[in-house]
């Protein structure tokens, strides 16, 4: 039977009642007297010291955090620019008049980004695992996903951008789109597949090479193991760093408005030189945010979780 | 080239494999026959664990031959998915898949090598798992289970593509003591129904209960192969018997 104990956060009191029975269990205590099992003991007065000490902890978090937020606040809106500051960035004539724009141009964005994310996963997943076969046939495949990754990785994404929105459309050719809005969502494709793939590759590699044996000893093949054993590890390991790169691709879209798509900071930026006020600006920043606050706390809870579940187990998961 | 006598499974015929320019075997040879346990001790680094991984075609060999039912299976591109299809291995590290159930790592050889179906397969790894004493266990992830429930089911991941013979790579030596005993149950367990089976082991005194024959590797060689009886009690060479009794002070320590 499993008698494994995984002390687990709230486990302090029947880690208590552990330690007692350990050393006889363990056979070191063979000159002590026999003890008799207890059944789990609480011993109240420790309990409640343990629970004082974490309310009072939270009660001094809260209350500094409120000191802290307060004090910021006053200091800024007292200082002596603040009236100018509120009117031009801050301002709810301008606020009300820019919304519908910025919601407008904020789908753009969306677009851009919910499309390029999966193209992205697929076309990095592939380089990735190209530039682990050994088939010799298969070399030259090798041999382009490896500079594939270096010579993306090494451009700029806003210069990648400009080459294909503005280079590729201008070869003239036949059936190529010349929307500006493709070749820039193709160039984030193109940038941002090659840092996954690097994430992916990695995934790959931290997979112990003992998980191959085992594959391999049952009779898989190559690609058996890649598909059945490796990967479906490696990708569960890479969700966190992937999710970073999400929530960075969400903000780069924004690089696209150097081609003129009037996606949201383009569409923050004709208005503010119309209307020479910054309230724009300050709405195009928390449309981004209200996208990548939630995602950062995602793909923080999701390590956590990781990192929580393979210390309980003591292994590697 | 055909077996010497009938009834032969396995035959190492000098086998040589160093790692670099550091030597591991330096021709073994060792015939197991059907229904035979060979039990492989020696010292740490003595070449156990490389031999079996070499008969496994994990590792491949640089001179001799390992001949499976007579034919050389050793050779540079052979089939060694089809060797593997006969031979079962079962390492000290248990070397589970982690993201998958029990039943899980039990069923994906005998579906995706053997091609069965997912109900066929499913129903022989529960059968199997619930021969073994796990049939509860069946739904849970590895890292739920103890050490020796781990190795267990390693152990019916491999019975389960019904192998000709079974390598154990010593199986206990990642145990907490206590979790020694039920998996050497399951290896008793395993010579009554007849496995064809060679186990490197650390553990001699289940070596000399359960083995037909025990051969004694050291430095790289068989220095040694005979009855447990004979091995344990009448070693004739001068390096067996300091190993045994080196063995036998550092139990009573």
């Amino acid at each position: 039977m499993d008698d494994r104990v995984h002390p687990g956060p709230n486990t302090q009191l029947i880690e208590l009642s552990y330690e007692v029975s350990r050393p006889q269990e363990r056979g070191l205590a063979q000159r002590m007297e026999p003890q008799a099992a207890e059944p789990l003991v609480v011993d109240r007065a420790r309990r409640d010291i343990i629970a004082r000490r974490r309310r009072r902890d939270v009660t001094v978090a809260t209350v500094s955090t409120v000191i802290f937020f307060v004090v910021l606040g006053v200091v800024v809106v007292t200082s002596p620019g603040w009236p100018a500051v509120r009117e031009t960035f801050f301002n709810p004539v301008d606020a009300k008049r820019v919304w519908p724009e910025l919601v407008d141009a904020f789908k753009i964005t969306l677009l851009l980004f919910l499309t390029a994310e999966p193209a992205i996963l697929i076309l990095g997943l592939a380089i990735a695992v190209l530039r682990g076969v050994t088939a010799p046939i298969l070399t030259p495949i090798r041999l382009v996903a490896t500079l594939y990754t270096d010579i993306v990785r090494g451009v700029p994404t806003i210069l990648l951008i400009l080459l294909f929105g503005f280079g590729i459309p201008a070869l003239n050719l036949q059936g190529m789109p010349d929307s500006v809005l493709f070749w820039g969502w193709m160039a984030l494709v193109v940038s941002y597949s090659a840092y996954v793939a690097e994430v992916f590759r990695a995934g790959l590699e931290s997979v112990h090479p003992s998980q191959v044996a085992a594959a391999r000893a049952l009779g898989l093949n190559r690609m058996q193991g890649l598909r059945y054993v490796v990967l479906p590890q490696a990708v569960r390991r890479v969700i966190p760093p992937l999710l970073n790169d999400f929530i960075s691709l969400q903000k780069d879209t924004a690089l696209v408005s150097v081609l003129g798509v009037v996606e949201i900071l383009n569409a923050a930026q004709i208005d503010t030189s119309l209307n020479f006020n910054y309230t724009a600006f300050v709405f195009a920043a928390a449309f981004f945010i209200a996208i990548t606050v939630p995602l950062a706390r995602y793909a923080d809870w999701m390590a956590a979780r990781r990192r929580r579940r393979s210390e309980s187990y003591g292994g590697d998961l | 080239m055909s077996s010497r006598h009938s009834g032969v499974v396995l035959e190492i015929d000098a086998v040589h494999k160093a790692f670099g320019d550091k030597p591991v075997l330096r021709g073994v040879s060792l015939d197991v026959d059907e229904h035979e346990v060979v039990a492989l001790i020696g010292a740490s680094g003595s070449g156990k664990s490389t031999l079996l991984r070499c008969v496994d075609l994990l590792d491949p060999i640089d001179a001799g031959a390992i001949r499976l039912s007579g034919e050389d299976v050793s050779w540079p591109g052979y089939d060694a998915n089809a060797v593997r299809r006969q031979v079962g291995i079962v390492f000290q590290s248990f070397n589970l898949f982690p993201h998958l159930s029990v039943l899980q790592n039990v069923t994906l050889g005998p579906r995706k090598v053997l091609k069965h179906s997912k109900a066929e397969a499913e129903s022989e790894g529960a059968r199997l798992l619930t021969r073994f004493g796990l049939g509860e266990r069946a739904a849970d992830f590895p890292d739920q289970l103890s050490g020796g429930q781990q190795q267990r089911v390693a152990i019916v991941r491999a019975l389960a593509m019904k192998p000709t013979i079974m390598l154990f790579d010593e199986i206990t030596s990642a145990l907490d003591p206590e979790l020694v005993g039920e998996v050497l149950d399951v290896v008793r367990e395993l010579k009554d129904a007849g496995l064809t089976m060679i186990l490197a082991t650390h553990e001699m005194s289940f070596a000399r209960e359960i083995a037909t024959r025990v051969a004694f590797l050291d430095k790289g060689v068989v220095a040694e192969v005979g009855e447990p009886a004979q091995i344990f009690g009448d070693p004739q060479e001068e390096r067996t018997k300091q190993f045994l009794l080196r063995v036998q002070q550092a139990g009573r320590a």
